[in-house]
């Protein structure tokens, strides 16, 4: 890192205070405050955001208080809200999301770290981070017209026909909804636990697997039972991360969940979440319902905050511990 | 071979064979994705699409030129806000802080960059649509730029941390200013990554369309200036792929052929060109 | 690189502004009911009238009264005349009066996809409220089987779309169900938007018709030509009168016909359920939104022109798109209208 001793004005031969104006003339000062502007914009910028959240939610929050997270209407004409329908559209979707997106990705990310030579993995993991680098609206455009009739002609019918006695796949097949929109999000968010679990897995030192293979265990066995758990924060840092994105995508999921403002057990039905609600209606929402629409905005940048809080700190947990600290 | 020790093996031979077939699975996913484009959309990029403006509702034919112009404009307006911001917010981070005003900023860009892109959308549109009482493609330019701001700072950062020591002492030594030393030594030997990293977050953020919803809006037409609405690309895909004629499902698929080719072309360019030996940071 | 990007910049600086030249860009934004119309004599008048640029865009009628109450667009559109309280808001708002011009009108048909049914299928109110109200479920239900014998309905359960955004068409559906039901009236309703008993969403007519389209045994409810134009079957709505009447010019017209001579100044009138015996039950004016004070005298003279241009010569192009012309004393009354606009 550069000198951090940078409270000193700077490296002159004449060091110690000088006034401001010499200083200045220095150029070295004006090139600090100059990036310093920058820099602080920054957080003038963060700050006033959050302040505007704040502040354009005002009325809803005196309205509605706490009760506005477990109420389940949403009435524009009536000016009465509540926001359970779209956070549960948005864990429901976001959950079945990981659901599938982390076998396959841990799986994928083992098989990078573990086995692929190295000219394979970091080719594979180059075509990855092509797959993290697709828009959200053409995950969207391939959701109408590909996942969705799939789902519908194929996928939710078989599901009813199989396994229909049970709640999860109740109702008409109707292509859209909970489940559809979780596959979307699913391959939205494969390639976040691909390649930081792949980062971890690598991390994880030479001598735990040695030892292990040494001790008798298979490859899969030293991996499985010791990489893998010595990894494991870094692995749940993924996960949150994914987890993070996945709450806050808005085109894909609008344009392939239904639309409908609904709590169902059944993953077949359609459904709304945060994101979609927001995107739909807030061209025209105004007084309570704008700012109805900016709460849920609020929520949502709470919650993805908070996970990609935790998500920095598992991870920062899991390089500490490369130094072989030991489990945690 | 004592039976046990036979099924842990075949147990190990499966278990890794699976892991391929779900490396194998997310890769393809990559190729699913254009080879679907192109089939879909790859008949329709003609002239017209890209010279064209959009024909009135029903009738078959217009192009999409204005929408590729409008992201153009865009991302130049995203840029200019993005880049300065992060660059020299970067280097002031890098070279200039202590410690606390450094992770202060850098808990602020860590913030931002966690937004989801609707919200910014929200306050790009309580900002500078609401009290301009315009919908503008300079609303939609700031919209994309703060997204741009995190990437470009910690990239910024990262990069110029990992010019060694040595480099700026050996030009300070000659007798360089901290400033003269930024400029000459350290900022061109960390540029290549610099340069990638802004590269990803222009394409990232050049298939964007929750924020431009509620800024730039739409136009059928040209848009004169910076203050008018505009189309773009991705916003034309959001509205075409959700109506309910052929033609514009046809235009839909081309515009997303077209949209996708550039951003993955850009992310390969950087990747493997400019990168070349300097380690990419995790978008 | 530095030079490239640098002229590159001066070049798209350059055509920023180039492209600012003497082209009037009026933006205006509401229903998506009159959208196909909308387009075509926006880009007609532009022909002939190359200065002027009109950039509709279709968002629901609710987005196009909250944008043109808070200013953020030049007029707005909307199939749902506005209430008193919205009108209030915007003079409070604004300080001048917004104002309703009826453009065209239009017919609200429902629009099924059965797979297997090619015939048109007579719709009684009952039925369209049952329906919609999710008390009628399957296709083979008597109360739709009734009126439609001869035709094999297949007992699938019937999936209703309606629209996700505040819409003038949901608003003039639901005037018609409020008007016949009363089960309708007072559960839900009307409104450009209604908490719907059931049903998927679908962004604008054009999300609708896009839906219905690719959703087997479904039924929505959009403008006449999105089901015309894009080969989705429509069906026949009884009417007060007791006929069953497809939707078409003539028909929405005599539905107009008893509301054109008492039209109220301000030209917010529903005509849902007309008595007419030839009259279908549910049609609508659909208005544009236009401030009856311009602070910029270019565009409100841009305005008024093509304003004046649309109820008279406009009106040719409404045939082939499956819109009615509006009754002669309408025209009348709004040449008198447009001249007040300031």
């Amino acid at each position: 890192m550069a000198t951090s001793t940078t409270t000193v004005p700077n490296a002159s031969p004449s060091a110690g205070s000088r006034s401001f104006i010499s200083r200045l003339k220095d150029g070295d000062e004006i090139a600090r405050i100059i990036t310093f502007l920058f820099a602080a914009s920054v957080v003038l910028i963060t700050i006033l955001l959050v302040l505007q959240l704040w502040h354009d939610s005002g009325l809803a929050r005196a309205k509605f208080g706490i009760k506005f997270f477990v109420r389940q209407v949403w009435d524009p004409t009536n000016d009465d809200f509540g926001a359970l329908t779209f956070v549960y559209g948005t864990l429901v979707t976001s959950g079945i999301g990981l659901l599938i997106a982390v076998p396959l990705g841990l799986g994928a990310a083992i098989f990078l770290a573990e086995l692929a030579p190295q000219k394979i993995s970091d080719t594979l993991q180059f075509f990855i981070d092509l797959l993290a680098a697709v828009p959200s609206v053409i995950y969207g455009l391939l959701g109408i017209f590909i996942v969705v009739p799939l789902m519908r002609v194929y996928v939710q019918p078989a599901l009813k026909g199989t396994l229909g006695f049970l709640p999860l796949f109740q109702g008409p097949p109707f292509g859209v909804g909970f489940l559809t929109a979780g596959i979307v999000l699913a391959i939205m968010v494969i390639p976040y636990i691909i390649s930081v679990s792949r980062e971890v897995l690598l991390s994880v030192p030479r001598d735990q697997r040695e030892a292990a293979l040494a001790l008798g265990s298979t490859r899969w066995e030293s991996t499985w039972k010791v990489v893998v758990p010595f990894a494991r924060s870094g692995i749940m840092g993924s996960i949150f991360l994914a987890l993070a994105r996945a709450l806050g995508e808005t085109m894909a999921v609008t344009m392939v969940v239904g639309n409908t403002p609904t709590i169902s057990a059944s993953l077949l039905s359609p459904g709304y979440s945060i994101a979609a609600v927001i995107a739909n209606e807030l061209p025209e929402a105004s007084g309570v319902y704008l700012q109805a629409l900016v709460e849920l905005g609020l929520v949502l940048f709470v919650f993805t905050f908070i996970l990609n809080g935790f998500a920095r700190l598992l991870l920062v947990l899991t390089t500490q511990k490369g130094s072989g600290m030991g489990h945690v | 071979m004592n039976p046990r020790l036979r099924w842990r093996k075949f147990v190990s031979n499966f278990m890794l064979t699976l892991t391929g077939v779900c490396a194998a699975v997310a890769v393809s996913a990559l190729f699913f994705i254009l080879g679907y484009l192109v089939y879909h959309g790859g008949a329709s990029i003609n002239w017209d699409f890209f010279t064209k403006l959009p024909a009135p509702v029903g009738e078959s034919g217009g192009g999409m030129a204005n929408a590729i112009v409008g992201s153009a404009k865009l991302l130049l307006l995203a840029s200019l806000i993005g880049i300065p911001i992060g660059f020299f917010g970067g280097i002031y981070m890098a070279e200039f802080s202590n410690s606390s005003i450094a992770s202060v900023v850098r808990f602020a860009a860590d913030l931002l960059n966690g937004v989801p892109s609707i919200v910014i959308g929200i306050f790009a549109y309580t900002v500078a649509v609401l009290p301009f009482k315009h919908f503008s493609t300079w609303a939609g330019g700031l919209a994309l730029g703060i997204m741009m701001i995190p990437i470009t700072l910690r990239s910024t950062e990262e990069f110029l941390h990992s010019v060694p020591r040595a480099l700026r002492e050996g030009a300070m030594a000659l007798g360089a200013s901290r400033w003269r030393t930024i400029i000459t030594v350290v900022v061109p030997a960390a540029y290549r990554g610099i340069m990638t990293a802004i590269l990803l977050a222009l394409a990232r953020v050049a298939g964007e369309t929750a924020p431009l919803l509620f800024t730039a809006l739409g136009n059928r037409f040209w848009s004169p200036g910076w203050n008018q609405p505009t189309a773009s690309l991705p916003a034309m895909i959001y509205s075409y792929a959700l109506s309910a004629f052929e033609d514009w499902h046809r235009q839909a698929w081309a515009a997303g052929l077209v949209l996708l080719a550039l951003i993955l072309i850009v992310n390969i360019f950087a990747r493997v060109i400019l990168a070349r030996g300097t380690a990419v940071p995790r978008s | 690189m530095k030079r490239f990007t640098g002229l590159l910049l001066v070049v798209l600086a350059v055509g920023g502004f180039v492209l600012a030249q003497n082209a009037l860009l009026i933006n205006g934004a509401g229903a998506s009911f009159p959208y196909p119309i909308y387009s075509k004599w926006f880009d007609e008048y532009h022909k002939s009238n190359s200065s002027v640029q009109i950039n509709y865009q279709s968002v629901g009628s609710g987005a196009g009264i909250k944008q043109a109450t808070d200013g953020t667009v030049d007029f707005g559109a909307s199939d749902g005349p506005m209430s008193d309280e919205q009108l209030k808001a915007y003079s409070d708002k604004h300080g001048s009066a917004l104002l309703h011009f009826p453009t065209v009108l239009g017919a609200v048909v429902p629009t099924y996809n059965i797979p297997g049914v090619d015939a048109t299928l007579k719709f009684t109110p009952e039925a369209l409220a049952g329906i919609f109200l999710g008390k009628v479920t399957k296709w083979n239900d008597p109360l739709i089987a009734g009126p439609n014998k001869g035709v094999n309905l297949p007992a699938n359960d019937i999936v209703v779309v309606h629209r996700s955004d505040g819409s003038g068409t949901t608003y003039v559906f639901t005037d018609y169900l409020s008007k016949v039901s009363e089960e309708w009236k007072g559960k839900v309703n009307k409104g450009t938007t209604v908490t719907w008993p059931v049903g998927l969403g679908g962004k604008g007519n054009e999300g609708v018709t896009g839906l219905v389209k690719q959703t087997p045994n479904s039924i929505g409810y959009v403008e006449l030509i999105y089901a015309a134009k894009n080969n989705v079957a429509f069906g026949s709505v009884k009417n007060a009168a007791g006929e069953f009447l497809k939707a078409d010019l003539a028909g929405v017209s005599e539905a107009a016909a008893g509301a054109a001579k008492t039209m109220p100044d301000d030209f917010r009138v529903s005509i849902t359920n007309s008595p007419g015996k030839k009259a279908y039950p549910i049609s609508s004016f659909t208005w544009l939104l236009i401030p009856a004070k311009f602070s910029d005298t270019a565009k409100r003279d841009a305005m008024k022109g093509f304003l004046k241009w649309a109820i008279t010569d406009g009106q040719k192009d409404t045939e082939e798109l499956a819109y009615a012309k509006l009754p002669k004393e309408v025209v009348a009354k709004e040449l008198k209208a447009i001249e007040s606009i300031q």
